[in-house]
């Protein structure tokens, strides 16, 4: 257990994180506009990573880690037409069964679409084998992904506090009234984060599908420690996002290493001391 | 205590109906996850079992009737079902049960109600041992039966010291067991053990890391389905394969799934009971077989299935023909299979069977297994089994 072991795990922690934030920026940020809970992302992100697997398989990889989050936007946008706009007004009991319901729908339908044996990618050429980085060798996807998930946080972190349409989506979470009365279009700002965190649960399970399995169950597997991301980091920030998915990476990576019996209760009961100790999360986006 | 008494009185009743019945036509239902994660081992358990109905009814009077039901590896669910099948469709049979829970779950209803069941697959050792019943003729495998021959092998090959890592839920540790018992009776040493949360870890890294520092020859691994999938891949992406062979419970690179692990899974040496590659004429039949039905290559599932139907028609052959008759014969039936020499042990109504160690190599078109040794049958010990003393 010398340092190289350490930096090792490190970088899992991170892998892993990354992964998460990819899938919780999107729940999060519609969530806090919105006050909409999407329990379907998870089974977006399923989506995502069979569209990538069956592009990846006849045209290659890099034409499926584009394609996936395209497809799942557009099929975020398909939804927000036939249900969720429905469903706007209907309150949060009502949002949670239909996307509930949702789950099922989608889990089901990527069954009778590409059956029920487990699909596989691999690797693209470019990012295979291992790098050695501080003594020890990693593969260089998994960095890969943690350099996915840092650029797509800073591309997030400028649009929202640089540009004009950043300062919609915060004025948006901040106080979705007042916005509305300022001018802004609420709810066309709403569908286009809505299209965006589908698109970019989509591109999480095109990054997952090489180095996880691609099942239909895959969305439901995800779900929880995404939720547990959302409401550790808070709701609607960008930050917390980024926040709850590094405490829940190396909670869970270390957790494995140092208290292996506890590995599965130890991010459980961090949940529940926040909870207790910061109802909000750790940055919640609004006061 | 009221839904006992009417089991037990639907039970007499189909018993005189199937009587009457008995040369024209048995009433088997078919129990199998649908639906669920394990979805795709219904399917193949399904598709083998009505392949061996159709190649060996010719061998019986008998003719058969199936009707199937979705356990949803649920077992709240699994035991409805069995309810449903033996007392509103009257079944004669029972096979199928993917899940050790599901086994579980009706085991006492089934016992209760005197209906044979063939285990298709469900592997836990309790169910051919302290929880056996001359009505659970199991024709698939045991967790133990799998593994402890494998220990032994190992420790041949000259592997002194292995890591072993599985899912921490029953089978998990029952297949680890069965292996440690196998491996430390030949003399090896596990230098460490890892159980992962069931079905809750989907990066294997940090326990990836800490086979590697814990200095073994070898790891030895159980996992199946998606998580076998990540695991093998996992294994392979940290570089590990080279420095530290991989060996496991067959499962491992079920070649039901192992298209899916791609070139991860090639060296990786595996215990199983069944790979479509072992060589010999039965088993070159049922794989023609199935492909020409399905396309695709037989699972270990699929031959469960295929050898459960097997096993019903030699029971049928003998003139059995209702719940009690067939429960006994089923007890006693033996033939050379596409696994070789399989009969159920009269101890236990176990199956034995001898078990196959191949390796998944690169074959013409895809992956393939070569078969690296055969272990001898062994039958499992009783285990507080006491079918052998009641009977």
């Amino acid at each position: 257990m010398d340092f190289g072991f350490w930096l090792f795990q490190t970088l899992n922690a991170l892998q892993l994180s990354m992964l998460l934030f990819l899938l919780s920026v999107g729940l999060t940020v519609i969530f806090g506009l919105m006050h909409f809970v999407n329990l379907a992302h998870g089974a977006l992100y399923a989506v995502g990573a069979y569209v990538a697997a069956t592009v990846a398989g006849t045209v290659g990889y890099w034409a499926g880690l584009i394609t996936a989050p395209l497809v799942v936007a557009e099929l975020g946008l398909l939804l927000y037409w036939l249900l969720i706009r429905r469903m706007r007004q209907s309150g949060p009991m009502a949002q949670v069964l239909v996307t509930f319901g949702l789950i099922f729908v989608l889990l089901d339908l990527t069954r009778i679409v590409w059956g029920d044996i487990a699909l596989g990618i691999e690797v693209p050429q470019a990012l295979a084998g291992r790098i050695e980085i501080g003594g020890v060798t990693y593969p260089v996807y998994r960095l890969f992904i943690i350099a996915l998930g840092a650029a797509i946080f800073a591309a997030l972190a400028l649009v929202l506090a640089r540009t004009q349409i950043g300062a919609m989506i915060r004025a948006g979470v901040d106080n979705d009234k007042m916005a509305a009365c300022l001018g802004i279009n609420v709810e066309r700002l709403f569908l286009a984060v809505f299209c965006v965190g589908c698109g970019l649960a989509g591109l999480a399970g095109a990054v997952a599908a090489p180095i996880l399995s691609v099942t239909p169950d895959m969305g439901l597997q995800i779900l929880i420690p995404t939720l547990i991301v959302v409401v550790i980091g808070g709701l609607g920030s960008l930050w917390g996002a980024m926040a709850g998915s590094l405490i829940f990476g190396f909670v869970q990576t270390f957790g494995a290493v140092l208290l292996p019996g506890l590995a599965s209760v130890l991010i459980y009961a961090l949940l529940a001391a926040v909870l207790i100790l910061r109802p909000a999360g750790m940055f919640p986006a609004r006061g | 205590m009221k839904d006992k008494l009417i089991g037990v009185l639907a039970g007499l009743c189909a018993g005189g109906l199937a009587v009457q019945a008995a040369a024209e036509e048995i009433k088997v239902g078919l129990l199998l996850p649908y639906s669920g994660v394990y979805a795709a081992l219904g399917n193949d358990i399904e598709a083998g079992f009505r392949l061996g109905l159709q190649t060996f009814a010719p061998e019986t009077q008998a003719s058969f009737a199936i009707v199937t039901e979705d356990t949803e590896v649920k077992p709240p669910v699994g035991l409805a079902k069995a309810r449903k099948l033996v007392l509103d469709d009257q079944v004669d049979v029972i096979a199928g049960v993917v899940s050790s829970g599901v086994l579980g779950a009706i085991r006492d209803f089934v016992h209760g109600s005197g209906v044979p069941l063939i285990v298709a697959n469900a592997g836990n050792d309790e169910a051919t041992g302290e929880q056996c019943s001359p009505y659970i003729t199991r024709m698939s495998f045991s967790n133990r039966q799998v593994n402890r021959p494998m220990g032994d092998w190992l420790h041949a090959q000259g592997v002194q010291k292995v890591f072993t890592i599985a899912p921490d839920y029953a089978a998990g540790r029952q297949m680890i067991g069965g292996f440690v018992e196998g491996f430390a009776a030949a003399g090896g040493d596990v230098v460490g053990q890892e159980y992962t949360p069931f079905q809750k870890t989907q990066d294997f890294g940090p326990y990836l890391a800490k086979a590697k520092a814990s200095g073994a020859d070898a790891v030895y691994a159980f996992y199946a389905g998606g998580e076998a999938i990540s695991f093998v891949k996992q294994y392979d992406s940290f570089g590990l394969k080279a420095a530290m062979p991989l060996y496991g419970a067959g499962f491992l690179t079920s070649p039901l799934y192992v298209e899916a692990e791609g070139p991860a899974a090639e060296g990786v040496i595996a215990a199983l009971h069944y790979v479509p590659t072992i060589d010999n004429p039965a088993n070159a039949a049922f794989v023609a077989a199935y492909k020409a039905e399905t396309g695709r290559m037989p699972s270990e599932y699929a031959v469960q299935g295929y050898d459960a139907a097997r096993a019903l028609v030699v029971a049928s052959a003998t003139g059995a023909a209702d719940r009690e008759g067939l429960a006994r014969a089923l007890a006693q039936v033996s033939f050379d299979g596409p696994r070789g020499t399989t009969a159920i042990d009269p101890a236990t109504n176990n199956i034995v069977q001898p078990i196959y160690v191949y390796e998944t190599v690169a074959g013409d078109g895809g992956l393939t297994q070569k078969v690296v040794a055969e272990l001898p049958a062994e039958a499992d010990p009783a285990n507080g089994c006491t079918l052998s003393t009641t009977n």
